[in-house]
Formats: C-alpha cells, structure tokens, sequence
C-alpha cells in the first residue's frame, strides 16, 4: 500500500506492507538510523519519536498508520549548524554513554520541555520512565534535560529583555 | 543531587572532565551501530530456535522454506556437519552446538537459519520449516543435575555419562578448616546469585561479506573483543586470518553480552559463502535474553568464622555453578571459577578456601556477562552478605564490623590468603568518608524512631541501612597467569604522530560507551603535550589497528591504558632524540616539560612536539640509528591487576504491607586511582549502581519445571528506570596504583559488583530477616517477612 508521512517537516511517499513497523519505516526505507530498535515490547523506549508532537514508541505503530501524520526523529532536532538545546544539554552533561537510548530520550524530553518548561527533577524521572537506559543510571539524563530547561530558560529571558529594550 | 567528598591525595590528569569526543554523533543520532549498515544486495537471517529445553530431534524439513519466493537459503545443522561446522569451540575449552543436529539442549537453542531479502521475508519463512521432536525430561534445578537418575544432557562428548563439568579449588582447606575447627563463632549461609542477563539496549548481531574475487571474509559485529573474534574464525572455521577482517562498529552496550561468539554470527558467515552477498543477522530482545550469554546462577553454601569479639578468622565457600547446556562462560583458562577466589574480600582474613562444582543444566550457556569482573561480583556478594550474616546472628553492628577487620593501608601491598596481591588502598579511610556522607549515625536514630512507630502501628514502612565494601581484582592480566583460548592478555598500542604535530592512536579494545575516543586521547595529550582534540582514536577495525584481546572485565584503562601511556612515552624518547639533533645538544641536556623539550639551564633553547615531529619527517640529519618519523608501537603486558575498591551505604524503604522496597539514598565512594577523565568515571559508576538496583530487586528469569524462559522479554525481566533510581551521592577517595603506568585502576564493573550486597543488605535490615535470595521482589520481601523466603531460580513456590 502506498502512505505518505511528513518526516522531520518532509512528505515522504513509500509502497509500504500493510504489517511494516513504523521503527522500520524510518530506518529501512527512509535510512533515518538515529531511532533505534531493541525491545519489540514497548518497554524500552529506544524507538521513541514524536508523533504529532508526542513522544511514541514507534515498534508499537505501524508505518501504515502514521498516514497523514508528523513524524520527528532524532534527525530533526536541532537545524544543520545548531543542535538543539536538549542535544546541547546532553553533550555537556554526559546524559549519554553508549548512545543507544539517547535520540528516544532526547525526543521524549523535547517533548516534556515544550509542554512544561520548568519541570521538576520527579517530572524528568517520570517524564521517561518508559524508557530504559542501560549506561548511565539516569542521574545525567536528568542533569541534561534539567540543564536545557535552564539554558532555555536563559534564552527567553534574553529574548524578552531584548523585545522590552 | 551528586556531591562529591574529596579525600583525592592526587588530581585528576590534565583536561580533567573534558566533554567526550564521541557525542557529536551521538547526539545527533549518527553513531553507526551494526543495524544501521545497510550494504547492497544485502540479504537477511533469522534463526529457527527451540522450543523445548531438552529434545532429540527426528527430522528437519526445510523444503516449504526454501520455497518461499524469498528466501535465498537455509542452513541446518545437517548442512553445517557437512562443512565440518555444526559444532564450535567456546571460550572454556568445550564445544556448542552452532545448529542443531541430534538434540536440543535448551529452549531458545538455534536449529535452523533462514536468508531472505529482507527482514519480515526471513522469519515469515521460519513458520514453514518443519522439524519433529522427541521431548526428553530436561535437567533444570541445578541442585539436581548430579543426581544419579538425572538424564545426561550432553551425550554427543564421548563416554559422558554425567552432567559433571569441573571441579576447583583456591586456598588452604586444611588450614582454613584447622581456624574454623578453633573459632569462638561461625555463622554460616545458603545464598544463590542468580542468573541474570547483560541485556545492553542494542542486542547482538553480524554482518558478513565474503568477496568472490579477493577471498576475503568481513565481518560487521557487534563484539567488545574485534581481535580476538578474528583468530577465533580463523581457528574454527579454518579461514585464513589475514583474509578476515573484523569491524566493531558502534556498539549499543555490552557489558559482557558482546564477547562470545554466536551461532548467528557463524551462520551469517557461511550465508554469505553459500549466496555470495553481504548477510546480516541481528537478533530481537527475546532471542537475547534467551540464548545469548547470561550472568551469574551461582549456588553458595558460605560460612565465616571470627573470636568473640569480632576479629573475622577465614571464610570458606562451597559453589554449584549452573554452567548451562554447553561450559561457554568467556572465561581464562587455568581459572575456570574465573577470579572469583578474590571473595576474602576488604577483610583482613588469615584463611579461606573454595570449592567450585559447575554442572551442565538445560539452559543457556554463558555465565561470565554483566559487568561480573569475571565473577568478582557473585565474591563480592557472598563474602558481604556473610559478613552482615554474622553481624546479624551476634548483634553486632554492621558498620564496625567492617571497619573492625577491614585491610589498613600500612599492609599493602597485601598478600591474601588465596594468592593475590592487592596493590592499594587506603580502605578504613573509604569507609569513614562513606560513613560521614550517608550520616550513618543519625541513620540509625532515624531508622529506630521508624521502627518504633512503626510497632505502634503508626507506619507502614520500615527503614534499612545497608552497607558493602567491596575489592575487585581487574585489568587481567599478566601473561604468564591469564589466557583465554591460549591469547595472552596483553594489549597492543600504536601511536603515530603526524608532520602537522597532530596523532592518530591505534588501540585493541572497543568501547561500547566507555568513551574511549576521549579518555585515551586525553592520556595522550598528557603524556605529549598535544590537545586531545588533535589526537584522534581509532579502534574496533581489525585491519586498523594493533593486536589485544578486547574491553570487558573494567581491563581498557587497566592494560589498553597502560599501552597508551607507555607508547606516547616511546614516542617522547624519539622525539627527545630528534630534538637533540635541531638543538645540536646531546640527548641527556634536554628537558622534558609538557608540549616541548628545552636544553637544561636554557629554557629559551626550546622545540616543541609539532616542532619535532615536523623535523622527524624532514631532511634533518638524524643520529645514527634513529629512523625518522616519531611513531612507535608498544605491547604492555601488566605486572598485576589493578585493585579498585569502595564503600557503598544504602537507605532503604520498604511498605511491610506490600513488601515493595524504595531506595531512598546511594553512597558510593570509589577508590579507582587516578581518575582520567572523573566525569565519565563518574557516569560509569552511575550506571553500575543502576545495575545493582536492577539486580537486587527486580531482574528474575526463572524456568519453570519444564525448562521454560520465564524472562525472556523486557515486560516479564524488569530493568530498573528512572523511577527506580534514586539521585546518586558518590564521592572519592585516591590511591594510586603504584605499579600502573599512570596509576590508574579499572572502574567500569565497581559498582555493579559492590551495589548489590549493599542493597540486599539494607533491605534485610528493614525487615530483620537473616536472609533472603535476589531479587528481593515485593513477593520475595513479603514472604521473607512470613519466613519463607522463595527460590527464584526456579517457577516453583
């Protein structure tokens, strides 16, 4: 069958088998690696992607179903120059070791940040809880998200200290 | 909130917690793991796996599979037999079948391999292969397995007629039963450490490519051992070793799961020598958690003997090791029990003795895996809960227990009573700052008003302190006492040093997160003078680098290391001698300060590593005997394992209504020595603690009587998340190594190795119980508060 899913702000047109995973769609047919794949059993949280905005685990929906849907992954955050602040947050925090659930939690704390600016640190921890990290215990996952909040934080407070001027 | 106490009596090296080099990629989603390697015409594999856990197989009939439009071939057992290949050698000196032939031994066991042109075609075409089975009575309790009317699982090796593996033994079992015989108090314990799995978030896969025309085999894998994988294939498969060439490309974690070879990865070599094209085969959760490399299953009968007034005497141990259907722990070959004689632990012990029994069960094969230290963690484990076992039957207090007997610094180089020779360590100094963190005595205020309230029935919650401290032996190993399959353990480095000034280092071991590109730079641009952003790190590429036997066992930074630091020091002694020729001066004038040589007594007089190097490449005159170029090679064989310690204090809460147990606080101090790089020291440490927690409290794979996998999937093996996890308090205490070329011991394996005791520990002092197996699950800690703990190897209550 043939769908058409906007990918990182981009339709992309594909024949699709009705059964493919969405997980596969983006990195087989798209060659979109950054979302991994490791649980099939949404646990895990590695296949994260926002899904019209929301963080989804994309082992658990077919690619069939995103038809009509935005799509971001881990390759739409940031622009080509910048990365984006939680991406930013990450490196500077060491909220990564082997980078495996890395882009899933980057997309599942992108997603809390949009809705909550100034989350608290039991907000973070449940925020990706249904993500699991096998490296770094979470303690620098939290620093980061809990880091590009304030850096964002920053950014608006110049922002409006510039309009008022 | 992570504090750190500073007890450091050396500083970190230079660039200190410098942001890693790899993240660049890794944060915009283009790290390349083995998955994300699509070549052209590559074709697809899946394995067809058993469902039983111990049958004889009748028949395999593949012909509706091989029908499928799709698929390009099928592999059996019978079609490997044929290549001489349906059976290969494991890391411990027996064999395993790659695909079935004449039995299953266990459930989730490979016997069959389908390739198709894409994922979903190869395991559609699973459904369609037939295979008859005759389904035996499958040894699953360990405990059982020497029985006289146990059925004998491993009849293909001649003249077996038992499930028997091994027998060892470390220590004096005269003199240690001689101390036990004479000791005012003896406390003994029955405790398993359970079988638990690595389960790094990328499973385990390869890629081979066969070139027709060259001959010459690739093979993409996931593998935290490139080098020693390649003569492995070569010694199996017969395959010539220099047409091999082994990639470890990113790897997702492996913490122990990466080091052996599977029968996947065997099958996608012979795939691609029967179709001529690129074969992939990465393996899904369940296939991970059922047949790849598993950790633990030791079955300890521990006593521990001290004089009246707590002075410990000697410990002695009887071990069942459940081995599995095949022996294939990763294992040196003279130590079949791996280093787990290391179990008289922090203690200043005068005797101790073990004996070790592995048996083959009809499960999967494995045993060394998780982050173990080669079974320093089930030695860790038993000697902290024999300790906090003896506390618990005198009365004493667990705290000054340890501290009581704990080694004292002025006894290093310490000799123990089972052969080791621990190289530092300041451990009554680690405890005391562990101590002063957690707060230990208001702990224990706290912990008797809650108990208080709680017998008046105000509180549900009971609160537990729990305390390990722990020594590991890692960094293996000297060649003359460590081996795996006849491979010494020594490691290669090779460091070039460009025209420009700027260096490519070149190293056996392969991180799988551990940050090598940025840690091993930085001992560079130590020992050099050059910005670690000029030195580039190269690993995991056969073809690339210097022969070693890989990053497992926290062995990088302990022997890879120590090649990195000796082989810039070889280039700095060429580069002394090229210097002394720009300066006209002998070599014995110069001076060596960071970056630059200067002519003693003038420091003006001066060239700097890019100056030399530079020089080193051009028409300069160089004494004789010199070559040119700076670039040097250095194999370092270490004299010794390096000796990490710590001291770990759980706060535990457990709802005695619901036996659910919270973790309120973490203390961990880690002596590791010099720390390199102390931000990823500290992530790693991080991480391990996030283990203990896992293990402690939620990871069970039990087998019912049939031999079924009862955690083969992420909703039935829980791992801990962020939930979990409490906010982690770590803090420090440094003693250099004094025999490691920068001071330095491994740390990657700490604290996975000494959290969990100290987690049990605590929650057994919430509920007053003597002991109870992991994982203390809710159902586990509510039927130890009824006296009758579980076993949770097994689905039977």
């Amino acid at each position: 069958m043939q769908i058409t899913v906007t990918v990182n702000g981009v339709a992309q047109t594909r024949d699709v088998e009705p059964r493919l995973l969405l997980v596969h769609f983006l990195r087989d047919e798209l060659g979109l690696t950054g979302t991994h794949w490791s649980c099939d059993t949404s646990n895990c949280g590695a296949c994260v992607v926002q899904y019209d905005g929301q963080p989804v685990k994309s082992c658990t929906v077919f690619a069939a179903m995103a038809q009509g849907h935005e799509v971001r992954t881990v390759e739409g955050l940031g622009s080509s120059g910048a990365l984006d602040p939680v991406q930013q947050a990450f490196s500077d925090c060491h909220g990564l070791q082997c980078g495996f659930c890395t882009p899933g939690m980057m997309l599942t704390a992108r997603a809390l940040l949009d809705e909550n600016p100034d989350p608290s640190d039991h907000e973070i921890r449940e925020a990706i809880s249904g993500q699991i990290c096998r490296c770094t215990g979470y303690e620098n996952i939290v620093r980061s998200v809990r880091a590009a909040a304030l850096a964002e934080h920053a950014a608006r407070e110049v922002a409006g200290k510039e309009l008022a001027g | 909130m992570t504090t750190t106490h500073s007890a450091a009596t050396t500083t970190p090296m230079g660039y200190g917690s410098m942001r890693r080099k790899e993240d660049a990629r890794f944060v915009r989603g283009r790290g390349r793991y083995l998955d994300d390697i699509a070549l052209p015409g590559m074709l697809h594999g899946a394995v067809l796996r058993s469902p039983y856990a111990h049958a004889r197989i009748l028949s395999v009939d593949t012909s509706a599979a091989e029908a499928h439009p799709k698929v390009k071939a099928v592999i059996t057992g019978e079609l490997l037999a044929g290549l001489g290949l349906s059976w290969m050698p494991t890391l411990s000196h027996d064999v395993q079948a790659v695909l079935a032939t004449d039995k299953v031994r266990f459930q989730g066991q490979e016997v069959a391999f389908v390739i198709a042109t894409d994922r979903y075609a190869a395991r559609d075409a699973l459904d369609l292969i037939e295979v008859d089975y005759e389904p035996l009575p499958p040894v699953v309790d360990a405990k059982r397995a020497l029985d006289p009317d146990a059925p004998v699982i491993r009849d293909d090796l001649e003249g077996r007629t038992d499930n028997h593996i091994f027998d060892w033994e470390a220590g004096d079992r005269a003199a240690t039963d001689e101390v036990f015989a004479g000791a005012d108090v003896v406390s003994s314990c029955e405790m398993l450490y359970p079988r638990v799995h690595p389960a790094p978030m990328e499973t385990c896969g390869a890629i081979a490519y066969k070139d027709v025309v060259t001959g010459k085999i690739t093979i993409w894998t996931t593998t935290q051992a490139p080098h020693a994988h390649r003569t492995i294939y070569a010694l199996v498969a017969g395959l010539p070793e220099h047409e091999i060439q082994v990639i470890a490309p990113d790897i997702g974690g492996g913490f122990g799961n990466k080091v052996g070879i599977y029968s996947g990865y065997v099958c996608a070599v012979v795939g691609t020598i029967l179709t001529g094209a690129p074969v992939k085969w990465i393996e899904d959760r369940t296939e991970n958690l059922m047949s790849t490399s598993f950790a633990r299953d030791y079955h300890m009968r521990g006593e521990i003997a001290a004089t009246k007034d707590g002075k410990l005497l000697g410990v002695r141990v009887k071990v069942l090791a459940d081995h599995g259907a095949f022996n294939g722990t990763a294992q040196m070959s003279k130590m079949p029990a791996g280093l787990f004689h290391v179990f008289s632990g922090s203690y200043d012990m005068p005797a101790a003795h073990c004996s070790v029994t592995g048996v083959y069960t009809n499960k999967c094969p494995g045993g060394v895996a998780y982050a173990c230290s080669f079974r320093i963690t089930e030695a860790v484990y038993l000697i902290e809960r024999l300790v906090d076992v003896l506390a618990f039957d005198q009365g004493w207090d667990p705290a000054e227990l340890r501290m009581k007997n704990l080694l004292r610094p002025e006894q290093f180089p310490y000799r123990s009573p089972l052969g080791w020779e621990y190289d530092s360590g300041d451990y009554p100094e680690t405890m005391r700052v562990a101590l002063e963190m957690a707060g230990y005595e208001e702990l224990r205020r706290e912990q008797a008003e809650r108990r208080a309230a709680y017998e008046r029935g105000e509180r549900v919650e009971l609160m537990g302190i729990g305390l390990s401290f722990f020594t590991e032996a890692v960094g293996a190993g000297p060649r003359k006492t460590m081996d795996i399959l006849g491979l010494g353990m020594a490691d290669g480095a090779d460091l070039q040093v460009h025209p420009t000034g700027k260096a490519v280092l070149r190293l056996s071991c392969q991180s799988q997160g551990q940050g090598h590109e940025t840690t091993y730079a930085q001992i560079v641009a130590e020992e050099l003078g050059i910005s670690p952003d000029d030195i580039r790190v190269v690993q995991g590429d056969t073809d690339q680098t210097p022969f070693g036997l890989g990053t497992y066992g926290s062995r990088s930074t302990p022997v890879s290391g120590g090649a990195t630091a000796l082989v810039a020091r070889k280039v700095r002694e060429r580069a002394r001698i090229v210097a002394a020729a720009m300066l006209e001066v002998s070599p014995d004038d110069l001076e060596w300060e960071k970056g630059r040589f200067h002519v003693t007594g003038d420091p003006s007089a001066a060239k700097s590593i890019a100056e030399i190097a530079m020089a080193a490449h051009s028409d300069l005159e160089l004494p004789e005997g010199v070559e040119g170029h700076l670039d040097a090679s250095y194999v370092y064989n270490p004299p010794n394992l390096t000796y990490p310690n710590g001291a770990y204090i759980c706060v535990v809460d457990v709802d005695a209504g619901t036996g659910q147990v919270t973790v309120r606080r973490f203390v961990a101090v880690d002596d590791c020595g010099v720390r390199i790089n102390p931000m990823i020291v500290e992530g790693q440490i991080h991480g391990g603690l996030a283990d203990g927690i896992g293990m402690a409290l939620m990871e069970a794979m039990p087998f019912d009587e049939d031999g079924n996998h009862l955690g083969a999937s992420f909703m039935d093996y829980l791992l801990p998340t962020a939930l979990e996890c409490p906010s982690w308090e770590l803090g420090e205490t440094v003693t250099p190594s004094p025999h490691h070329p920068i001071g330095a011991k491994g740390v990657g394996e700490s604290a996975t190795v000494g959290s969990p005791a100290a987690i049990v520990n605590a929650v057994l002092d919430a509920i007053r119980a003597r002991h109870a197996d992991m994982p203390l699950t809710p159902a586990q800690v509510w039927r130890t508060m009824q006296g009758r703990p579980l076993r949770m190897d097994l689905a039977i209550t």
